[in-house]
C-alpha cells in the first residue's frame, strides 16, 4: 500500500494578496416578514429525523517511513605527538619522554598533583562514601509476580515473498545474534524466485541482518557450533549438509555431495562432543540419520536407517522429523518421526539393529519437537499433533503426563533451562504458552499471542530469559519472559522430581496390570483353542454344526445379560468414546456386584493404592468431545 | 628523584591499579600500565579533562578544574589536572 498526497501550487498563481482593513457594520439588504405567507403553512406531524448519539469518525492512513539505523565506528589511532617525533619509533619516543621528565616545570607540577591525589586516594582508602548498608534487603521476592512476556524486537523476512522461519539458533556465547533459516516447507509451493537465503541477526539492528548466508538450496534446518561460534552447519531443502565460516562470508565453506547426502529436507542437524567440535549429525524424513564431520564434508562418516523392525530397509524407515541429542550423555539420542513414534538410539551399538534401542509411541502425528529436560534428561517433552507429552524413559508404553487437547495444531517446544518444570509451546493460532506444571496443570500459566500467522520454530536463549519464536510468513519475536519464569524457585527442582517420579510410578502400575490382563485373556484364548483343535479332529460336520449352534447362542445370551447389567449401572459409570482404555477400567470399577468382563476386577490404580492422577484438562473428555 | 618517589608512594598505596602522567597533547609520559590500555586512557581522558575544564570554565570564567574524578561499576578513576600535565590514577576503592 502505498499513498502519498502531494499539492504543488505556485505562489504566483496564488493571485493578488488580501488586503482586509477594519470598518462599521453596514445593513445592504433587510427583509420584513410576510404575515399572509404564514397560512401557507401545512404542519406535518409526526416528523422523522435521524439523530446519532455516537460522535463522528473517520478512517484516515498514513504511511510513516520506517526508521532506519546503521552502525558506523571510526579507529582512533594513536597522535599528538610532536612533528619530529615517529610515535612507532621505540627510542624517539623514550628520547621524547625523557626530556619532558627532566622539565622543571614537569617536576614542580608532578609533585603538587601528587599530593593532591595522594589526598584523595586516602580519602578513598579511609571511607567508601557509596558502601551500600541494606543490599541484601534490596532484592525483592519476584515470586509474586503474575508471568509475563514483551516483545523486545520483530525481524522480518526482508525478500518480498515470505518464507517461513524453520529453524533459529542462539550465539553460543554472548548470545547478541540469531540465526535463522528461511525456507518453505509447503510441497511444490516454493515459486521460482523465491529467495534462498537465510540470515544472521544482530539483535540489536532488526532492519539489515548482521549476515546473509547464501546456500544452494533454502536452509530448513541451522546450527551454531557450541565450541566455535564461527561455524554453522545447515541442512539444505534439498538433503545436502553445509557449513559455513562467518569469517570467510556468506558463501558456504563445504557442501556435502547430492549422492551421499539426504534424498528429503534435513528437519535437524546437530552438533557432536568431540574433540575438534568438527563432528555432527543430520535427520531427514526420508528415514535417514547421517553422521558428518565438516572436516570432510563430502560423505557421511556413518549412516543409520530408522527402520523399527530393525532390518534397515530404507523402504520400511520412518521419516525422522525432530531430532535430540544431549551432549551429558554423548552415545544416545533420540529421533521424532513423521509417524508420530520417537525413537531413541545408541550411536555406539555393536550392530545397525542393536542401535535402534526402543520406541515411544502415542502421537497421532508428526512429532515436531523433542527435547530432554536439562535438569532429568530421563524425561523429555514431545511436540505433535494437539498436544504435548512428557515421557520418561522407563515407561516406554504411555507419556507420564500430557496437556489436553488444543484447538489448533502445536508445531514446536522447548524446555526453560533455568526451570526444572517450565516449558514452552508454540501453535498454529500464533500463540506461546509458557507451562509451569507446579503451578498449574490443566493449563499454561501464561500465553501470549505473538502474532496472528501460525507460529512454526521457537528456540530459548540459555540464559533463559529470551525467546525467539519463528512464523510461517518468515517474522521472528524476540520475547522476553518475566522474572519469575527464569529464576529457579525455592525448592523446585525436589518438587518436580517428586511429581516425575510420581507419575512415572502411576504408569508402570497401570502398564503391569495392563500387561498382566493381556497375559491372562491370552492363556484363556491359547486353552480354548487347543480344545477345539482337539475335538474338530474327532469331529463329525453333523456334530460339529450343532456344537457352533449351541456355541453361537451361548455367545448370544452372554451378551443379552451383559447390556441388561449395563443398563442396570448408572450413567456416569459407562465410558465415554474418546476415553483411554485405562480409564475406562478404572472408572468401570466402582459397580459393586459386577461380575465378569473388564469390571470384574478391581481397578489397577485402586489397588494398588495410587493417588489420582494429574488430569492435564479434562481427562474424562476425549479429543472428540470438544 | 623526587618525582619518581611521588610517583612510587602514589602506587603504593592501597587499591591503586595504575598511574599515568599525561602531557598537553594527550600523550602519556610515564605510566605503569601496559602500553595499549595507557594509550587508551590518556586519549581517552585527556580529551574528557578538557572538555570538563572548558565546561567549568564557561560557566563561570573566573572558576578552574580542580580534579576530576570518575566513579564506575568496577573502580574510580582520577584525574588531577595541571596547565600542562595530567596525573591521573585509577584505584578500586573497595578493595
Amino acid at each position: 500500500m502505498e499513498i502519498v498526497y502531494v499539492y504543488v501550487k505556485k505562489r504566483s498563481e496564488f493571485g493578488r494578496q488580501c488586503t482586509f482593513s477594519d470598518r462599521p457594520a453596514e445593513t445592504n439588504v433587510d427583509i420584513h416578514p410576510d404575515p399572509s405567507l404564514a397560512a401557507n403553512f401545512i404542519e406535518r406531524n409526526p416528523v422523522d429525523a435521524g439523530a446519532q448519539c455516537a460522535s463522528d469518525m473517520s478512517e484516515h492512513e498514513v504511511n510513516t517511513e520506517r526508521f532506519e539505523m546503521e552502525s558506523e565506528g571510526v579507529n582512533h589511532l594513536e597522535g599528538g605527538w610532536p612533528k619530529d617525533v615517529n610515535p612507532l619509533e621505540m627510542e624517539q619516543t623514550i628520547r621524547f619522554r625523557r626530556k619532558v621528565e627532566k622539565d622543571e616545570n614537569y617536576v614542580n607540577t608532578i609533585i603538587h598533583l601528587g599530593s593532591l591525589m595522594e589526598h584523595c586516594i586516602k580519602q578513598n582508602n579511609a571511607i567508601n562514601i557509596y558502601e551500600e548498608y541494606f543490599e541484601d534487603e534490596g532484592t525483592a521476592d519476584v515470586a509474586d509476580e503474575p508471568p509475563s512476556a514483551k516483545t523486545i524486537n520483530v525481524f522480518r523476512d526482508p525478500n518480498l515473498i515470505k518464507r517461513t522461519a524453520t529453524h533459529l539458533s542462539w550465539h553460543p556465547d554472548g548470545s547478541k545474534k540469531l540465526a535463522v533459516a528461511y525456507s518453505s516447507l509447503e510441497f511444490q509451493r516454493s515459486s521460482k524466485d523465491m529467495s534462498y537465503e537465510s540470515y544472521i541477526w544482530d539483535l540489536e539492528s532488526p532492519n539489515k541482518p548482521d549476515l546473509v548466508l547464501r546456500p544452494s538450496s533454502p536452509l530448513v534446518s541451522l546450527e551454531y557450533n557450541p565450541k566455535d561460534s564461527h561455524i554453522l552447519v545447515g541442512g539444505c531443502y534439498n538433503g545436502q549438509i553445509a557449513y559455513w565460516d562467518t569469517r570467510k562470508g556468506g558463501q558456504p565453506v563445504e557442501l556435502s555431495t547430492v549422492e551421499f547426502s539426504h534424498r528429503d529436507p534435513v528437519y535437524g542437524v546437530i552438533w557432536l562432543q568431540s574433540k575438534t567440535g568438527t563432528e555432527c549429525f543430520s535427520a531427514s524424513t526420508d528415514g535417514q540419520v547421517l553422521w558428518w564431520d565438516i572436516r570432510k564434508l563430502t560423505e557421511p562418516t556413518e549412516t543409520l536407517v530408522m527402520d523399527i523392525s530393525r532390518k534397515g530397509i530404507l523402504e520400511n524407515a520412518l521419516g525422522a522429523i525432530a531430532l535430540e541429542f544431549e551432549p551429558t550423555m554423548p552415545t544416545k539420542f533420540m529421533v521424532g518421526t513423521e509417524q508420530g513414534v520417537v525413537i531413541s538410539c545408541n550411536r555406539k551399538a555393536k550392530t545397525p539393529a542393536e542401535k535402534i534401542v526402543g520406541t515411544f509411541s502415542g502421537h497421532h502425528g508428526p512429532i515436531y519437537a523433542l527435547a530432554r529436560n536439562p535438569f532429568f534428561p530421563k524425561n523429555f517433552l514431545t511436540v505433535g499433533d494437539w498436544t504435548a507429552r512428557i515421557w520418561s524413559e522407563d515407561s516406554k508404553e504411555s507419556s507420564i503426563m500430557w496437556t489436553k487437547y488444543h484447538m489448533a495444531y502445536l508445531t514446536d517446544g522447548c524446555w526453560s533451562t533455568i526451570r526444572p518444570a517450565v516449558f514452552f509451546t508454540t501453535k498454529m493460532d500464533g500463540t506461546l504458552d509458557v507451562w509451569d506444571f507446579l503451578f498449574k496443570q490443566n493449563n499454561p500459566s501464561l500465553s501470549v499471542k505473538v502474532c496472528d500467522e501460525p507460529l512454526f520454530s521457537l528456540r530459548l536463549q540459555d540464559n533463559g530469559r529470551f525467546i525467539g519464536c519463528g512464523s510461517q510468513r518468515g517474522t521472528v519475536t524476540l520475547l522476553e519472559v518475566s522474572a519469575g519464569l527464569c529464576t529457579l524457585q525455592r525448592n523446585e527442582k525436589n518438587l518436580a522430581t517428586a511429581m516425575f517420579e510420581r507419575e512415572t510410578k502411576r504408569e508402570k502400575i497401570l502398564e503391569a496390570r495392563h500387561r498382566e490382563m493381556r497375559l491372562k485373556e491370552r492363556t484363556k484364548s491359547e486353552g480354548k483353542e487347543e480344545d477345539t483343535k482337539v475335538e474338530s479332529e474327532e469331529e463329525k460336520p453333523e456334530e460339529l454344526l450343532a456344537r457352533v449352534q449351541t456355541e453361537f447362542f451361548d455367545i448370544i445370551e452372554a451378551e443379552l445379560r451383559r447390556r441388561e447389567r449395563a443398563a442396570r449401572l448408572p450413567k456416569t459409570q459407562v465410558p465415554r468414546p474418546g476415553l483411554p482404555e485405562r480409564w475406562a477400567e478404572a472408572q468401570l470399577h466402582p459397580g459393586a456386584g459386577v461380575s465378569g468382563g473388564l469390571a470384574d476386577e478391581p481397578s489397577a490404580a485402586a489397588r494398588a493404592g495410587v493417588e489420582p492422577p494429574v488430569l492435564w484438562g479434562d481427562q474424562r473428555k476425549g479429543p472428540c468431545d470438544e | 628523584a623526587e618525582v619518581e618517589e611521588t610517583l612510587k608512594r602514589i602506587q603504593a598505596h592501597k587499591g591503586v591499579i595504575g598511574t599515568i602522567v599525561v602531557n598537553a597533547e594527550g600523550i602519556p609520559i610515564r605510566t605503569t600500565l601496559d602500553n595499549s590500555t595507557t594509550v587508551q586512557y590518556a586519549g581517552l581522558l585527556h580529551q574528557l579533562t578538557m572538555k570538563a575544564r572548558s565546561t567549568v570554565r564557561d560557566i563561570d570564567p573566573q572558576n578552574d578544574l580542580t580534579f576530576l574524578r570518575i566513579r564506575s561499576k568496577k573502580h574510580e578513576i582520577m584525574v588531577a589536572p595541571d596547565k600542562e600535565y595530567l596525573l591521573i590514577v585509577i584505584q578500586n576503592p573497595c578493595e
